[in-house]
């Protein structure tokens, strides 16, 4: 099938910025590392910027700690020119000095022990995208770097990532919060009315419901997030310009199964809506058989016939591993086929299965060059 | 004969990806077979259950999914934190008239949202009040409760609902609700039983977990195994396999005898593939070594094509049953 190509390289050569999505556990944060890399190694000044990478996998890059800054990642490379830097996302971190920033030491003192603010920036539904994002407009800022490469939190769907931030700003800008901060500002007489009844309402319940001290607790918050917060919604919609800029590349993570390839199809579509740029695909965890035209069928019929003959109890079984084998890919060739002929336009890359996690730059670089190259030739893809 | 036999409320967790609603409306089915009525809970938002049991999505109304072999019902029930508060506004305070005002300024969306703690005694107590409901008239009756539960890496802090209320409530109803909680999920008719797949990281996880629930003295229930596979190659091969030192001579002289010609690719290209296996299984093995040392009761339970249709669910519960789990 001549499916659109998907060139990893060119686009590694030439964004300035890309964003890993997709479904949990497709292996986002490994595609991240390995693209970096990849990135790097061409030549290019690269920062990574991980979310909640698995422990051993973080140790290969040299991250040993959750400090939330770049740190440059030795023993790659440089011969091309290129450096690598990798972070990991510390999301209560970032979020507590965007309040160290904008207020004055007690202030923020005050706010970082807030029971609301530590509810807020530690298990809020959103707060991580939130942060990605803010951390993401802070690193691009810094003009340091001429690739930045963003891995995206484990939601469980795709979406969220473009979505929780605006939640988050909408709900820090919601009428809730300017309602306990400035009554007065609200427009129009009946508004003002309801509003001061329902803050009656509101504080009466919470004081019955939580004891006076939640009510000090609350409104203190409110009143630090009306002084320096200010347009959390604003913040949240300068980064998702960002994401629309030039030089603003897509790519969606998945694996050949059902949940993670509609995740990607919404994601792929939503992108379309929203004109976004979708660089391609890749679809990782994909099962070959370099013996392929050993049928199914007759692998097993010569493993029965073996059991009958009661010889040969390796081959047996051998036969039978490359059945299961040979099952797996087939069935992971008709999804990926599925997915290629309901997105004609869309290019795919895949990955094979590994047959253990990656734990080393090596290993991050194999899956590189896969990456560019597509399966290597000695395990030719099965057709569906 | 059951291994948890005093357990009224099932805590089902697991790291994303291992299956945690399918084991969760299995344990029910199997819990419910024989004539039980049996409730199953979420309290995720994201509508596993009416997905699983193929009906629409579910209201926040204890509605009846399926019938267990043997006569018993299952029950479901998806908790929505703000329904729950609005309910428990109107039981306790009479408040159903604020509770429509404070839903309309965006309060009640606050108070579940950031609120710390507060959303999750309302969804555990929720869970709480249909696992210890005694008479008719407070609603069904039922015989046990099984909750789909936040996963793994969020699950002793999800429960232990105490602390998080700490930081808001000294006193005053809502922590007098999570302390009240905090004794049911503590005490021997919880068990919190935790869903993992033979890999790396889900294992991990899965220790973690059951580190920081004992941490909190919370009990440990199961670990249930899901999505086993069943070793191919003989065990005495398994090694040689894994280090690509399979005897190819061998396998050369067993593909002619079941008449296939032993064409070298195609006998390199078969050698790999059981390479690849057998480390498979070799680290499958290592994984199922740190289980053990969990010291915990422990299930398998099969891949299976179809987990999550319906006969797939019944196959499932059958297997908790002949397991011993149920």
């Amino acid at each position: 099938m001549a499916a659109k190509a998907f060139d990893v390289d060119a686009l590694l050569d030439s964004a300035q910025i890309i964003v890993c999505c997709g479904a949990g556990g497709v292996g986002k944060t490994t595609t991240a590392a390995a693209l970096a890399l990849r990135g790097a190694e061409r030549g290019r000044k690269v920062c990574v910027l991980t979310i909640d990478p698995a422990r051993r996998l973080a140790q290969s890059m040299g991250l040993t700690e959750l400090d939330n800054t770049p740190r440059a990642v030795a023993e790659i490379d440089t011969s091309a020119g290129g450096s690598l830097d990798a972070m990991m996302l510390d999301m209560k971190r970032t979020f507590d000095e965007i309040v160290e920033t904008h207020s004055d030491p007690d202030r923020a003192k005050a706010i970082l022990s807030n029971p609301f603010y530590v509810s807020l920036s530690s298990s809020f539904a959103g707060t991580q995208e939130y942060m990605a994002m803010e951390k993401l407009g802070q690193l691009k800022a810094a003009s340091n770097w001429d690739l930045i490469v963003v891995d995206t939190p484990p939601s469980r769907s795709a979406l969220d990532f473009l979505d929780a931030p605006q939640r988050l700003g909408r709900f820090l800008d919601g009428r809730m919060i300017r309602m306990l901060t400035a009554p007065a500002r609200a427009g129009g007489r009946a508004y003002l009315k309801v509003f001061t009844i329902g803050v009656k309402v509101f504080t009466d319940v919470l004081n019955k419901v939580l004891g006076g001290q939640a009510l000090k607790d609350l409104s203190l918050f409110v009143a630090s997030l009306e002084t320096m917060f200010g347009g959390f919604r604003e913040r949240a919609d300068e980064t998702y310009k960002l994401l629309k800029e030039g030089g603003t590349s897509f790519i969606v993570v998945a694996v050949p199964e059902r949940d993670a390839l509609r995740e990607a199809a919404y994601f792929v579509e939503r992108l379309e809506t929203e004109h976004m740029p979708l660089a391609g695909v890749v679809l990782n965890r994909v099962h070959s058989s370099a013996a392929s035209n050993l049928s199914v069928e007759k692998s097993l019929a010569a493993a029965e016939a073996l059991d009958e003959s009661g010889e040969e109890p390796l081959t047996a079984a051998v036969l039978r591993v490359h059945a299961d084998r040979l099952a797996v890919a087939g069935r992971d060739g008709r999804r990926a086929a599925q997915f290629r002929s309901a997105h004609p336009r869309v290019g795919v890359v895949e990955v094979a299965a590994q047959s253990s996690d990656v734990h080393d730059l090596e290993g991050l670089r194999e899956i590189g060059s896969e990456l560019s190259n597509g399966p290597s030739a000695s395990a030719p893809k099965i057709a569906g | 004969m059951s291994d948890f036999p005093a357990v009224k409320l099932h805590v089902v967790s697991g790291k994303g990806g291992t299956g945690k609603t399918t084991v969760a409306a299995s344990l029910a089915l199997a819990l419910a077979a024989g004539g039980r009525q049996v409730l199953l809970t979420e309290v995720e938002g994201r509508q596993g259950i009416a997905q699983l049991f193929d009906t629409p999505p579910l209201p926040y109304e204890e509605r009846r999914v399926a019938s267990a072999r043997g006569g018993g019902e299952v029950y479901a029930l998806a908790i929505d934190p703000e329904q729950a508060l609005l309910e428990y506004l109107e039981q306790f305070y009479n408040l159903r008239r604020a509770g429509s005002m404070l839903k309309k300024i965006g309060a009640i969306d606050f108070a579940t949202t950031i609120a710390p703690g507060v959303r999750d005694v309302l969804l555990t107590g929720k869970v709480m009040e249909a696992a210890t409901r005694e008479r008719r008239g407070g609603g069904r009756l039922y015989d046990a409760v099984v909750m789909d539960a936040p996963p793994t890496g969020r699950i002793a802090r999800f429960l232990n609902v105490n602390s998080e209320v700490a930081a808001l409530a000294r006193m005053g109803p809502v922590r007098n609700q999570a302390d009240s909680v905090m004794k049911l999920l503590r005490s021997n008719k919880t068990a919190v039983h935790l869903v993992t797949v033979l890999e790396e990281m889900p294992v991990q996880e899965t220790a973690d977990g059951v580190a920081e629930l004992r941490g909190t003295d919370l009990p440990v229930g199961a670990v249930i195994v899901n999505m086993v596979r069943d070793p191919l190659l003989p065990d005495a091969d398994v090694a040689s396999a894994a280090a690509g030192q399979l005897d190819t001579a061998e396998l050369g002289r067993g593909l002619k005898a079941a008449g296939i010609e032993p064409d070298p690719a195609i006998v390199s290209a078969l050698a790999a593939e059981a390479t690849d296996h057998a480390g498979r299984v070799r680290l499958e093995q290592q994984e199922r070594t740190v289980l053990h040392d969990l010291d915990r009761p422990t299930y398998e339970l099969p891949l299976i094509p179809d987990a999550t249709d319906l006969a797939g669910l019944y196959d499932l519960a059958e297997r908790l049953q002949t397991a011993g789990m149920v």
